[in-house]
């Protein structure tokens, strides 16, 4: 029993952290919380469910194929609404509300065309436990833990060793000295941009597996904020381990206490973190913008 | 004519919870996520005294406005006083804001998820127009009086504000709670508006809601954010006929005002009654120039 629900925490959470990834990155380098990842993360599943289960390819075909439509998707996203506001040198609230419309706009774009019908992906993995030391535990656990250890380790070597991630993480720690050595802030953005589109098209697909595809499913994203924020908003190492705590904390009390509690719980942890430790577990210290 | 009335009411219970956010984010800068969850305790608390324990009207209202405010001053005093920084202190408000949701649903007294159906209808017209002046003016002479100034400096520039004496975390602390009487209050009139509430009500999306018509309206007005709940309240009904489609125009407004009209639709300014007579003060001067000019 144990063992199942930690592996299924840590399948849970491996999801929060990929969503968690996709927070942060754009916060670590416009320092402002991007509400429309969720929205992201839901176009994602869609597009997903349209690739792997309406036209048929093979799934790790269509999940490739969907990050990369979802980096798309939230490359034009930036392009449309956020770059005249950071061009102005917008507060981060006016990007906020900014991002809140536009997830607005998505989640009802999504009602009006597709409608509001639950659609349930083929069961690729869902119907399939392997049993070890005599307790049951579903591939879909097995199978979202390693894809997402699998993008955390490119997404590490991509910002360490190549040389368009060296320049972000230039970014990150100081945009005029970044534009000045010659690195085109704009195409910066624009990659973290698709970077975070990636990770919420990857992480639409599992939520899509592991639970339904509905509009409103971008909900749950909220949980994936509260993990980025447990592990300090724009530090990587702090939304992976954010995730996982967040992952492994809420199975847990769903399982030995009650799952009906499980959410205050996870909020109340929020708070107890913040107030001890006032910018998350691995917080960086910045300005306050507003 | 009813319709109308309708809409005006709906958008006028909005008002206030607006102006008590308006006080919060736009004169003293910091912003919360998690305002609903006063609008759902002063609902709750105002229903349960009326429905349960058949308390007159007017005196639940302001029990359940009084609730909200004593709430918020529990959930204030270490969120403020931890000084965080903006987006983590809106982020930490989600998080009470989603609990406290979570905890209606949960509780016996509310009823849980089902919800307090045919609650006695109390709220008309007169009784929302005057709760509404109510608010406009007590908010109006706060943000004239030394702790709106207070707040107003706080907003601009807190090291300054501190260097001055301006005590930080009573000033931040006493907005939080006036903005959570206000929601309160538009609660207790919501729940006697509508006659039911659930838990559901409650969400991130009326936060949300509410932080947009401030921010659209214009960050330290009361009277923009005050247009833009109108505003926000009438597009979706005009775009009635479009149906679903009507949400996805209202987020195109939230982004489109954004962008195009950054400062919110009245900026820093507010329409007053002595403006307008400064205004026109200005305009007949105008005139009687021209037509000296003319004889």
């Amino acid at each position: 029993m144990f063992l199942q629900t930690m592996v299924t925490g840590l399948g849970i959470g491996s999801i929060y952290a990929l969503m968690a990834m996709g927070y942060c990155l754009v916060f670590s380098i416009l320092n402002f919380s991007n509400f429309a990842h969720g929205a992201m993360i839901m176009l994602g599943a869609y597009v997903g469910f349209l690739f792997c289960s309406i036209i048929g390819i093979p799934f790790f075909f269509s999940l490739i194929i969907t990050a990369i439509i979802t980096g798309i998707l939230s490359i034009i996203n930036e392009r449309l609404a956020y770059r005249t506001l950071r061009e102005r040198n917008a507060p981060s609230l006016y990007l906020i509300i900014t991002a809140m419309g536009i997830s607005i706009i998505l989640e009802n774009l999504v009602y009006s065309t597709i409608g509001s019908n639950f659609y349930s992906y083929p069961k690729v993995f869902t119907r399939n436990y392997i049993e070890i030391f005599s307790s049951t535990i579903g591939l879909i656990d097995i199978y979202s833990f390693f894809v997402s250890i699998i993008c955390i380790i490119l997404l590490h070597l991509f910002l360490n060793h190549s040389k368009m991630g060296i320049a972000i993480r230039a970014g990150v720690a100081d945009q005029v000295a970044t534009s000045l050595m010659g690195a085109n802030f704009n195409v910066l953005i624009r990659n973290v941009f698709f970077l975070s589109g990636i990770f919420a098209g990857i992480a639409g697909v599992f939520m899509g597996l592991r639970y339904m595809v509905y509009p409103q499913m971008g909900w749950i994203t909220n949980k994936a904020y509260i993990a980025a924020v447990i592990g300090g908003l724009g530090s990587l190492p702090g939304a992976i381990i954010g995730g996982l705590i967040l992952g492994i904390i809420e199975t847990f009390v769903s399982v030995y206490i009650s799952s009906v509690v499980r959410d205050v719980f996870s909020f109340s942890l929020l708070i107890l973190i913040l107030l001890i430790k006032p910018l998350g577990l691995f917080g960086i210290k910045l300005e306050d913008k507003m | 004519m009813g319709y109308f009335k309708t809409i005006f009411i709906v958008a006028s219970i909005n008002v206030v919870a607006v102006i008590g956010m308006t006080i919060f984010t736009g004169f003293t800068g910091l912003f919360s996520f998690g305002h609903a969850a006063f609008i759902a305790i002063g609902a709750y608390g105002a229903t349960i005294l009326t429905y349960f324990y058949h308390f007159p009207f007017i005196l639940a209202l302001l029990l359940g406005s009084m609730l909200a405010g004593l709430v918020s001053l529990l959930i204030g005093y270490p969120t403020i006083k931890g000084n965080l920084g903006s987006d983590y202190l809106a982020v930490a408000l989600l998080g009470f804001g989603e609990a406290v949701r979570v905890i209606l649903e949960n509780l016996k007294i509310t009823q849980g998820a089902r919800g307090l159906p045919g609650i006695r209808i109390c709220c008309t017209l007169p009784v929302i127009i005057i709760a509404l002046i109510f608010t406009i003016i007590i908010a109006r002479n706060l943000i004239n009086s030394k702790f709106g100034r207070r707040m107003v400096i706080v907003r601009e520039d807190a090291i300054a504000a501190e260097m001055l004496g301006v005590p930080l975390f009573k000033t931040k602390y006493f907005s939080f709670f006036i903005s959570a009487l206000f929601c309160g209050l538009s609660g207790g009139l919501f729940a006697h508006y509508y006659g039911f509430i659930q838990p559901a009500m409650f969400t991130l999306d009326q936060s949300t809601q509410i932080l947009a018509s401030v921010v659209c309206g214009g960050i330290g007005s009361i009277t923009g954010p005050i247009i833009a709940t109108y505003i926000f309240v009438f597009i979706p009904e005009i775009f009635r006929f479009a149906k679903l489609w009507r949400l996805v125009f209202y987020g195109s407004a939230l982004v489109l005002t954004m962008i195009f009209r950054p400062s919110g639709l009245m900026g820093y300014k507010e329409i007053t009654f002595t403006g307008f007579a400064t205004r026109l003060k200005q305009l007949s001067r105008f005139f009687n120039k021209n037509t000296n000019q003319i004889t």
